[in-house]
């Protein structure tokens, strides 16, 4: 459902104003989405100040900076540092991306951080992602085939194998599906970028034998055809793929089917 | 003891969306291009109501086409030939979707930024060659 406003629980307050660090003479100001589930208080915008001589150059880099030298409660998560694990997506200057490979010098100004977009959040900037899991593991994304297994491997060719392309590099990191406002209003029941990109990925694999059924499951006027080009998701995948692209080759493939 | 912990927490909040989300140009168009669909059903009703009106009788036609020439009834039909025209462009960019084109970085961009100017030009246009035919319809 549509609903453009926050609900009562989660509007955002004015949040604590963190002390500069002193004798810093090149300072970056932070704007940080905190939400504490223990003190019963509405979400709130802290502002931190980061010594970028004493940082190194990512957005990751600062926010570890202040958990260790002004905050140790600041929450988020974190884990590769070099944008293959995925852990670090956030909203950050009002797109979706990796904290880890956005440079803070992208960035004009204050810079502002907050949890992926309408998920519930369960800390400061961890979103809770089951329902985004959920939805992946409804694609059913691993190989499916009828025919007798081979004695080595099943084969594919070079072409073949290049269909997987701009699909196999997708991290799941929900930077695109959380960026898409028609993902907003129906997650419940539209699957979403990130589930549909993956979902072409096993339509377009050439060893898998259960196109018919996939395509069949996505047959339907929520889970694939709530994707109304927007292209947000596009914009905001930090791998460079295109989502949008992988839903319209879906549609595609759905049309030339009944003809 | 755990349990009771959990309970005393309040319900997770919603990270917020709209409010914080960068306003980018295909998301724009996409949310104009809704806007002018929905213009689009209230225009029709002025279709329908000058076709009435004509069928009514001389009066009748002649009250629309009053109001039709008032300031107030020249902008709405001025908006109402840019909705729709600025709809079936889009309309026309979603079918090269459609098609599997389009959806490259720069691509998507020149295709909004060619709708906006299209839609506008063509109103503009299209309207200035009416004033011309009518010339003498002030």
């Amino acid at each position: 459902m549509v609903q453009l406003t926050l609900p009562k629980n989660s509007k955002i307050t004015e949040g604590k104003t963190w002390k500069r660090p002193t004798g810093a003479r090149n300072v970056t100001p932070f704007r940080v989405y905190r939400w504490n589930p223990d003190d019963g208080q509405n979400p709130r915008m802290d502002t931190y100040f980061v010594d970028r001589d004493d940082c190194a150059p990512m957005v990751l880099d600062a926010l570890i900076w202040i958990k260790n030298k002004i905050d140790p409660t600041l929450t988020f998560r974190r884990s590769c540092r070099e944008g293959v694990c995925g852990s670090c997506a956030m909203n950050i200057d009002g797109t979706n991306t990796l904290a880890c490979t956005k440079g803070m010098d992208e960035i004009k100004g204050t810079i502002k951080v907050y949890p992926l977009p309408h998920q519930p959040v369960i800390k400061d900037l961890v979103p809770d992602l089951t329902n985004f899991y959920a939805q992946y593991a409804s694609i059913e994304p691993w190989l499916q085939t009828k025919t007798p297994t081979p004695e080595k491997e099943w084969r594919q060719s070079h072409e073949d194998r290049k269909k997987l392309d701009d699909h196999y590099e997708c991290i799941l990191c929900a930077c695109c599906s959380t960026s898409c406002p028609s993902y907003w209003w129906n997650s419940d029941r539209y699957l979403g970028p990130a589930a549909l990109l993956q979902a072409n990925r096993w339509i377009g694999d050439s060893r898998d034998e259960a196109t018919g059924e996939r395509l069949d499951n996505l047959e339907d006027p929520f889970r694939l055809y709530r994707c109304h080009t927007i292209m947000n998701c596009a914009k905001a995948c930090p791998k460079g793929l295109n989502p949008a692209k992988s839903i319209a080759e879906i549609k595609k493939r759905l049309v030339e089917r009944q003809v | 003891m755990a349990e009771a912990e959990t309970s005393r927490r309040r319900e997770r909040p919603l990270s917020p969306h709209l409010q914080i989300y960068r306003p980018m140009l295909t998301m724009m168009m996409s949310i104009v291009h809704r806007l002018t669909g929905a213009a689009l059903f209230f225009g029709m009703l002025l279709v329908v109501w000058w076709l009435i009106a004509a069928a009514t009788g001389p009066n009748a036609y002649a009250n629309v086409q009053w109001f039709m020439q008032t300031l107030v009834g020249r902008l709405i039909l001025f908006g109402y030939t840019w909705a729709l025209i600025h709809h079936m462009l889009g309309g026309i960019r979603h079918l090269i979707w459609d098609l599997g084109y389009g959806f490259g970085p720069a691509e998507r961009e020149w295709m909004a930024v060619a709708n906006l100017v299209g839609s506008i030009g063509l109103t503009v246009v299209l309207w200035f060659v009416g004033y011309l035919m009518l010339g003498d319809i002030r």
